[in-house]
């Protein structure tokens, strides 16, 4: 699996209140949360975003509540990936659960430039900035959660393992 | 290798001897929680993937109490789902409005939770039952229905901080002093997929209340899970109160930590988290230039009787300053009725406060204490993000009971001073 697309640039410490602020959930409607997504800290990103399109981050991407609808919201818009430094344990969980592709790499989220064209292989973690020409290498995923990501997901690989 | 708290109920948990730091279980839960907000996204998940039933009916807990009584229609269509859920599948921890509190000032009042348990939530403060002695995370609505479905999850066993208090409190200051002052010091990702373990002879002068706040905001810090060990205090707050036999653990002697850090909780000033991250600490009172409109006491941070009787003591007979709007929200229906039976109540409304019934509405910019552009709000809530509390230019600052509370009277940034 891959993606290519343009890059959104953010900082440190993106929070799930700005990802998809709580005003806004009163419902669990993907398509209408997502016309929310970042508009506290980027209110044209909904309007700019592409299918395939990548976020890139600073430390500690998606930190504060354990609202699933921000990696769901994050997803829904088109994005293809999201690279960070590092990630909230909550975030990142989440992530892995409903299938939104996220990367670790400090050196490609430090370099990486709002707009840049980035592609990325999420089966061997290569993430290459084609305005730049740079490639970077992402910490791969364990086994464990590889599994869940093949299978669709946490409640798609507990059915099918309930199914031998 | 010696294994933390934590670890060693993990391993009890996922039927092992022993775990070492970034080993991935599978681990049974003793309680699995949501709210009005992560629940119906659980639900969704649950039936979509043709689960029938929950593990078992009386380990699921599921608590209306973001937006209720609920906001609007929207809000009130997501409390009908969790309650039709709840009926259908005899969810016996059921909080619905009359019984609700705000979850994590409930389940321990309620003996829900205990010494010794596993437990996920789909909410971030989940962490808050570490106080009790047991392992407790904040996770997501999918991580809910397949603990629900199953009651296991998956762990990647999480490595340690240890934070050895020595010494005692001042008279104002909380545990939320203690906490805002350790994020303060090891950052928002200090912690980040790590425990935060609290130890030392200073746990003792804590109240289970400072405990059950200072583990709250262990997310705070990015951590896992927040845990104090068990002691005469916890065992007295347990007693004809849990539901299931607490179990007592404790951390090895030659367990292992990331990294040791001393606090002397004496040497703890009234401090307060300034816009726009719980990080940026300064002491109370190097801020009292700045202006306030608005105080919220309450949340599952700050919303327990101690941080009612703080309230009270500050604000009894005085006025809340011209200008600024006070709200006030014990956390649970019992401590609501304790603060009408004690006269806090009167006193809040006749200082010039409104008291409202439980609810989380405020603190994550929902309702009952929105704020405009440009506003200030100093609250004993957990997070200080932008837009947090309302506008995007509003601002939040994050503070304990009593200095929120002297707050309300100056109308500026205020420590409270005995007398």
């Amino acid at each position: 699996m891959n993606t290519q697309g343009k890059a959104f640039k953010y900082g440190d410490n993106v929070d799930t209140d700005v990802i998809i602020p709580a005003r806004y959930l009163n419902t669990s409607d993907a398509k209408e949360l997502s016309k929310h997504c970042m508009e506290d800290i980027d209110t044209s990103f909904v309007d700019k975003i592409c299918a395939g399109d990548v976020m890139v981050a600073g430390w500690n991407f998606g930190c504060g509540s354990s609202r699933e609808h921000a990696p769901l919201v994050i997803k829904t818009c088109g994005t293809g990936c999201v690279i960070a430094k590092s990630f909230a344990r909550i975030f990142y969980r989440n992530a892995i659960n409903i299938g939104l592709a996220i990367l670790e790499c400090e050196q490609a989220a430090e370099e990486i430039g709002a707009g840049d064209e980035v592609f990325v292989n999420f089966d061997t973690g290569i993430i290459e900035n084609k305005t730049t020409g740079k490639t970077y290498q992402a910490q791969p995923f364990p086994p464990f959660v590889q599994n869940i990501i093949q299978k669709g997901g946490l409640l798609a690989s507990i059915a099918a393992e309930k199914k031998g | 290798m010696g294994m933390t708290m934590s670890q060693k109920i993990l391993a009890a948990h996922a039927g092992l001897e022993s775990v070492v730091p970034g080993q991935l279980i599978s681990a049974k839960l003793d309680m699995v929680l949501g709210n009005d907000i992560t629940t119906p996204v659980a639900i969704n998940e649950f039936e979509k993937v043709g689960f029938t039933e929950v593990f078992d009916k009386d380990k699921v807990a599921i608590v209306l109490d973001h937006f209720v009584p609920n906001k609007d229609i929207k809000a009130a269509e997501q409390s009908k789902q969790c309650r039709c859920f709840a009926g259908c599948h005899g969810v016996s921890h059921f909080y619905d409005v009359g019984k609700m509190g705000i979850e994590h000032a409930l389940l321990p009042e309620q003996g829900v939770v205990t010494a010794g348990d596993c437990i996920i939530g789909a909410d971030s403060h989940t962490c808050t039952y570490g106080a009790l002695g047991a392992f407790s995370t904040g996770v997501g609505s999918t991580d809910m229905a397949a603990g629900m479905a199953t009651g296991t999850a998956w762990f990647k066993v999480p490595s340690a901080l240890k934070f050895v208090l020595t010494g005692k409190l001042a008279p104002n200051c909380s545990g939320k002093d203690v906490i805002l002052s350790i994020i303060g010091k090891i950052g928002v990702d200090g912690a980040l997929y790590q425990s935060m373990e609290f130890t030392g002879e200073g746990v003792h002068s804590l109240s289970m209340d400072d405990r059950l706040c200072i583990c709250n905001m262990a997310i705070e810090a990015g951590a896992k899970n927040g845990i104090f060990p068990v002691d005469e205090v916890t065992i007295a707050y347990m007693k004809d109160r849990c539901e299931r036999e607490p179990v007592i653990y404790e951390a090895d002697e030659d367990a292992v930590y990331e990294k040791t850090y001393e606090i002397n909780l004496s040497e703890i000033v009234p401090t307060v988290s300034c816009p726009h991250l719980p990080e940026n600490t300064k002491s109370a009172d190097t801020l009292t230039h700045i202006k306030i409109d608005q105080v919220v006491i309450g949340s599952c941070t700050n919303g327990r009787m101690e941080d009612m009787e703080t309230a009270y003591r500050v604000l009894k007979g005085k006025k809340i300053a011209d200008g600024v709007r006070c709200i006030i929200i014990p956390a649970t229906m019992q401590i609501y009725r304790d603060c009408v039976e004690k006269g806090y109540v009167t006193a809040f409304i006749d200082a010039g406060a409104v008291v409202s019934t439980p609810t989380c509405g405020p603190c994550l910019g929902g309702y009952m204490g929105i704020l405009a552009a440009g506003e200030k709000c100093i609250a004993t809530t957990n997070r200080n993000f932008v837009g947090r509390m309302g506008h995007v230019d509003s601002e939040v600052y994050l503070a304990s009971p009593a200095t929120a509370a002297a707050s309300a009277i100056t109308g500026y940034i205020t420590p409270y001073k005995e007398g």
